[in-house]
């Protein structure tokens, strides 16, 4: 049986009919098509599918969409054209923080949550933050680089 | 994977949500945060007929400041102790313990009645409530009740629960400024599930210890023998051989490397409160 939701993705009010069993990771690449968000173990584990819902990043495949009438999600492709996200999209770029790309963009919706809420951050917590993040290229060198790089431009581009 | 299918039920009130958690004739399972139930769903691990979806329940979300003690609603997300959206009623150790569950996604909806309910050994909440004496508000068919979190908690995934209750709220006493909390977990990678945790609570002023171990493959153990040589100062060699003993008869069949942890991070978690 299906029921009838209302919620909004990236900002435009979206109506539909899911199944209760339908998590939200799913409803967002098949019934949406935003395939930005990936989907990498399906049980919590790995952090490819993190999205933003009502703000707060969460896991999409933990989210049953029938669940989240009337809420407001955000995923990598509402985040486009926003000045943090392009900051960390050029450290990504430039520090070599991914390698497969795979799970890209849950490492960057996750640190885009870190810079905006700890601007400030040390490599420590960096790693400790992004800790519910796999990367199965192991990359996570390159990965810390880069958040460290996008939070010192971030810093830097305030002050100036 | 994908679950397989159930029907699902948003109930706007207390009473419709336990009308329909009381039909024992199919499976049902309240959802809250659903950070245990959907990755069980999604496995398949966990057969399910009926959802009842309780977060928009408005008194499970509600916390109220009682004056003597702060009564959580169940709903509240371990996110909302880390960020200080509700009050601490324990000198912080409530914030220190939830910023240290899972990762952040998983805090943001993952709740602490949720936790409760599931009574995982290793979860956090389990112990830090049962080292504050907390009080559990349950309600059901048969109207309310409330249980001290000691006696919520059976076993391994087992609890006071019965088919149709839910977890409405968890009353911690306010307390004392004078009080010191000590924590110590072993994980082993950040994040994971506690191979070990425990908390100790003394109050030098007060002439009051209370530790609690956690992740001891059962209900979390509570060391009154430990806690009595605390105040009488005995030295760390003669603490670990009390924590030992009382690791020992507590039957929980560990064995000696477990046996040798759960000693250190009892002893750790003393250490820490007795520094500060």
């Amino acid at each position: 049986m299906k029921t009838r939701i209302s919620l909004t993705v990236n900002g435009t009010k979206v109506e539909s009919e899911v199944e209760p069993r339908t998590h939200l990771a799913d409803f967002l690449r098949e019934h949406l098509r935003l395939t930005a968000t990936h989907l990498g173990c399906e049980h919590g584990v790995c952090g490819a599918c993190t999205v933003l819902i009502d703000g707060k990043p969460a896991r999409s495949c933990l989210a049953l969409t029938v669940t989240l009438d009337g809420a407001e999600i955000r995923t990598l492709e509402g985040l486009q054209g926003d000045p943090l996200m392009e900051t960390l999209k050029s450290a990504f770029h430039e520090k070599h923080g991914l390698q497969c790309g795979f799970c890209t963009p849950g490492m960057l919706v996750s640190a885009w949550d870190l810079l905006s809420r700890c601007p400030d951050v040390n490599e420590r917590e960096v790693r400790v933050a992004m800790s519910g993040n796999l990367c199965r290229c192991t990359g996570y060198q390159g990965i810390v680089r880069s958040i460290l790089a996008a939070a010192e431009t971030q810093s830097s581009e305030k002050s100036a | 994977m994908k679950p397989a299918p159930f029907t699902y039920h948003r109930p706007d009130t207390v009473d419709e949500a336990v009308r329909l958690l009381s039909d024992t004739s199919i499976s049902v399972r309240p959802l809250a945060g659903g950070q245990s139930l959907v990755p069980m769903l999604n496995l398949r691990l966990a057969p399910v007929d009926r959802i009842i979806d309780i977060t928009r329940l408005a008194d499970l979300r509600r916390t109220r400041d009682d004056g003597a003690s702060i009564r959580y609603g169940a709903l509240t997300t371990h996110a909302a102790f880390e960020d200080g959206e509700v009050p601490d009623a324990a000198n912080g150790l409530m914030a220190y313990v939830a910023a240290r569950i899972a990762f952040r996604a998983v805090r943001t909806r993952g709740t602490i009645g949720g936790a409760l309910a599931l009574a995982d050994p290793a979860a956090d909440w389990l112990t830090t409530v049962v080292a504050l004496e907390g009080i559990l508000h349950l309600v059901g068919s048969n109207g309310r009740r409330a249980l001290a979190a000691e006696e919520f908690v059976i076993g391994p995934y087992l609890t006071a629960l019965q088919e149709g209750e839910i977890l409405e709220a968890i009353e911690i006493r306010k307390r004392p400024a004078s009080e010191r909390w000590g924590h110590y977990k072993v994980t082993t990678k950040v994040g994971e599930y506690a191979e070990s945790m425990a908390i100790a609570i003394l109050d030098r002023n007060r002439g009051t210890a209370r530790i609690v171990l956690g992740a001891a493959d059962g209900a979390p153990i509570t060391f009154a023998e430990t806690a009595v040589r605390v105040l009488q100062m005995d030295s760390p060699d003669r603490l670990r051989a009390t924590i030992e003993q009382e690791l020992i008869a507590a039957e929980r069949e560990f064995l000696p490397a477990k046996l040798s942890m759960h000693t250190t991070v009892i002893l750790r978690a003393i250490q820490d409160a007795a520094s500060k």
